[in-house]
Formats: C-alpha cells, sequence, structure tokens
C-alpha cells in the first residue's frame, strides 16, 4: 500500500490510497483522476498515462525499459523526469510518491 | 449511396471477425477506418509484437492476426473504405445515413461502432502559435514532396518516419533533423544511414532539443528549438514537419448522441446495441460490467452484435442460429467446397 499524490496541470491535487501491484496509471483511472487517459490500457503503446515525477522521486524508480523511452517520444512534452505510469508498479517503497500531470494527454 | 446491411466503423481485429459473423448470417456490410491499413491498433501499435491470448493461437504478432482475420473473411468481398473517417450520422426513417470525411455516403439498417478508442491521428506539436502555419509550411504528414525541392526542411521526431523522410529528403533539400534524446528508435539501418549522411554534411542533427516557437508573419521564417538545458537556437528553415507517431481520439463519435462513460460507450450484453435503436458497439470502445478490454472479448461481443443487426436489415425473417461445421447454407455463404 502507497500514497501516492497527483497533481494536475491546474494545480488541484488527488493523495489516494493504491494496493500494491497496481501501477500508478491504474490508481489513477479506478479512482477518476482526470489527466490520465491510458487509452491502451497499459500495454505501454500509446503514451497517454505520461506524468512527470517529481524530481527527488524519480531515481528511486525502477529504470525504464526500452519501450518506455521509445514511447514517450510521442508523449506530449516531455522531460526528462517523465514516465508512463503504467510501467510504476505501487510497492510499499513508492509511499509519498508526487506525480505532476501534463496539460494533455497526447 | 452506397446501400449495405451494415456498416461497421473501424477494420481492427473485432470489426473483421464482425465482417465474418455479420457474413455467415447473411448480412452484406461495409467497413471504414481512418488508417490506410487494415488491422486497426494491431497493425499501427504492435505489428511485430507477439499476442498470446487468442483462444487456439498460443502466439502470433499483430500482423499475423490482422492477415489471418482477412483470409477469414475473404469469401465475403467486403468493401474496406480506407483513409476515411465517418463524420456524421442521421436517422432517416428506418436507415441510418452515415457520411465521411471523403463524402462517402451510406445507407444501413444498423452501425456496429467497433473503433478502439477512436480514430488514429497525428500528434502534434505543442507549441500554440502554428496553427496558421499548419497545412502550408508545416506539416504532419506529406503528400507532394516535391513543394519541398531545393528548401530547408526541419524535421521533428525519432521514429521511422522521421529517419525515413530525412534520408528521402536529403537528396533534394537541405535537412535538420532534431529529436528529444540522442537515441533514434528507427530500424537500425536507417539510424546508420542518418548518422553516415550526417559525416557526410548532407543532414545536420540536433538532439536533446524540442520545438519552442516559430517566427514568421505571412509564412514560417525561423524557428527557435530548446535544449534539455533551456538554451534555444535559432534555425532558418523554409518547412517543420513532424513525425511523432498516431494518438487516437473519439472524433465525431462523441457528437452522435451515444451515451458516453469517459471515452466508452455503454452497451447491453445482449446484443451490444447502444441507447440508439440499430447502432451497436462492440470491442474496446463499448463499456459493461465486467468489460475487458481483450480481442477475444470483442470477438464474442462482435458474434452478438451481429445476431442484433439481423432484425433491421430482415425484419420479416425469423434468424435461425446454426453452426458453420454442418450447416449447408452457412457453407456456401463461406464458399466452402464440399
Amino acid at each position: 500500500m502507497a500514497k501516492v499524490t497527483y497533481i494536475e496541470h491546474s494545480g488541484n491535487s488527488h493523495t489516494i490510497e493504491i494496493a500494491n501491484g497496481l501501477s500508478v496509471m491504474e490508481g489513477a483511472v479506478q479512482n477518476d483522476i482526470p489527466g490520465i487517459d491510458a487509452d491502451c490500457g497499459g500495454g505501454m503503446a500509446c503514451a497517454t498515462c505520461h506524468v512527470y515525477v517529481k524530481e527527488d522521486w524519480f531515481d528511486k524508480l525502477s529504470k525504464k525499459e526500452d519501450g518506455e523511452e521509445d514511447m514517450l517520444d510521442m508523449a506530449f512534452e516531455p522531460n526528462k523526469f517523465s514516465r508512463l505510469s503504467c510501467q510504476l508498479l505501487i510497492s510499499d517503497e513508492l509511499d509519498g510518491l508526487i506525480v505532476s500531470l501534463p496539460s494533455k494527454q497526447g | 449511396m452506397i446501400k449495405t446491411d451494415t456498416l461497421i466503423i473501424g477494420a481492427g481485429p473485432v470489426g473483421l471477425f464482425c465482417v465474418h459473423q455479420l457474413g455467415i448470417i447473411g448480412l452484406k456490410c461495409e467497413v471504414v477506418d481512418n488508417l490506410d491499413k487494415i488491422g486497426g491498433q494491431c497493425i499501427e501499435l504492435y505489428p511485430d509484437k507477439p499476442i498470446y491470448d487468442i483462444p487456439a493461437v498460443p502466439e502470433c504478432t499483430g500482423e499475423e492476426l490482422t492477415n489471418n482475420l482477412i483470409e477469414q473473411i475473404k469469401a465475403f468481398k467486403t468493401n474496406f473504405h480506407l483513409n476515411e473517417r465517418v463524420e456524421e450520422i442521421k436517422k432517416v426513417e428506418k436507415k441510418w445515413i452515415t457520411k465521411t470525411n471523403k463524402g462517402t455516403e451510406f445507407e444501413s439498417s444498423s452501425i456496429i461502432i467497433a473503433a478502439g478508442v477512436g480514430s488514429f491521428e497525428p500528434r502534434k506539436f505543442s507549441t500554440k502559435e502554428i496553427d496558421k502555419f499548419v497545412g502550408k509550411e508545416i506539416f504532419y504528414s506529406i503528400r507532394d514532396k516535391t513543394v519541398f525541392k531545393d528548401k530547408t526542411v526541419c524535421i521533428f521526431g525519432g521514429g521511422d518516419s522521421a529517419l525515413d523522410w530525412a534520408i528521402e529528403l536529403s537528396n533534394t533539400s537541405k535537412v535538420i533533423l532534431v529529436h528529444r534524446r540522442d537515441d533514434f528508435r528507427g530500424m537500425q539501418a536507417s539510424i546508420d544511414k542518418v548518422h553516415q549522411l550526417k559525416e557526410e554534411g548532407k543532414i545536420e542533427i540536433y538532439t536533446k532539443y524540442q520545438l519552442d516557437s516559430v517566427q514568421g508573419s505571412e509564412k514560417v521564417e525561423s524557428i527557435n528549438i530548446k535544449h534539455d538545458d533551456k538554451t534555444i537556437k535559432e534555425i532558418k528553415t523554409d518547412y517543420v514537419l513532424g513525425f511523432f507517431g498516431l494518438i487516437m481520439q473519439l472524433g465525431p463519435i462523441a457528437e452522435w448522441g451515444l451515451n458516453l462513460d469517459k471515452k466508452t460507450v455503454p452497451v447491453n450484453t445482449e446484443s451490444f446495441e447502444t441507447n440508439k435503436d440499430g447502432i451497436f458497439a462492440i470491442g474496446d470502445i463499448c463499456s459493461y460490467p465486467g468489460k475487458l478490454k481483450l480481442i477475444l472479448s470483442g470477438f464474442h461481443e462482435g458474434a452478438l452484435a451481429a445476431r442484433g443487426c439481423f432484425k433491421y436489415a430482415k425484419p420479416d425473417e425469423k434468424y435461425r442460429f446454426e453452426f458453420t461445421t454442418s450447416s449447408k447454407i452457412v457453407k456456401e455463404r463461406l464458399g466452402v467446397k464440399e
């Protein structure tokens, strides 16, 4: 279980408790957090669950697989803290994670 | 005006299998898809990626699945209207009239929406002031490459489209390739070729840069690109091309008066009909309690939706269930020789 905070582009923030094993994307979709579309449903095939991970969290996350960086090329305004939230799996270690959402997905 | 029993929107795996299910019960259909090829997400997003959960097919790629589905519906000689997006639908008496962006019109007694998450559209630059240049000096696809002859062309992107066009246009244009990171993700041969052309002075490459702004009043005169470290570089260019892949947009479907739940269309699970009589939704675009976004679920949904279309196409006939293994008439429809 981890508490994850999603900050919308407008500044609205939502803190949600998410069960271990779910992804940060699923946590957002299941709790109706606006700003994460996840069109492909978690297949790393669409780049519409793009988030910016808060700086001090970025290095604590599992490293990107090859396909993720490729998909991030297609994300809207990616930067060096960009991740696909479908690839971030919740564990106790992620308690307190903060991600910001882009102004739009794609 | 093309008259048919059912219009299918979307030529992905679910739409394709639905052609089969309509065909074996004796209904005619036409298929419209905004992509330039048959196969939907299977062909556009993961043609080479293996799929492991198609019943009785332990492993196949998106492309193989598509080819097998096309083979399976060959007997029905279905017309595919590719590169066309359905724009509007309206009901005239008991028929649905559908119009595409190319002006093609259909009259059908039912419509099956098998549109995935919507139609594929090019991903665009995020820079706002560029709208007035799009289609004039800024493009997301190329129709006529001759306009770039002897001009400067700045290409953004790191995939195969960006690399292929950089290579192609470097024969006749000055090409500048800009990408957000050092690695390109296209075919290795193309990546090697681009680096070779750079060595030969035929292509300029800027990596870790993204588009920042576009200058020009009547036409594009120059652009600014911004490095990861925030430094800005100005580039004089005549044309700007962006190749960032495709994104799915629900598009006009949202305007048809269908109930919507986020980006999906709620249906009943008896026939997969929507809140509009004669309009069905199957595959990723439909939602109902327990919905799984699996291809195999879409096949089931298509089988039931096809039966649901029967009463609209043949109101005076009673639908009779038959097996393909034993029905003479179904085998005839499939073109099977006994």
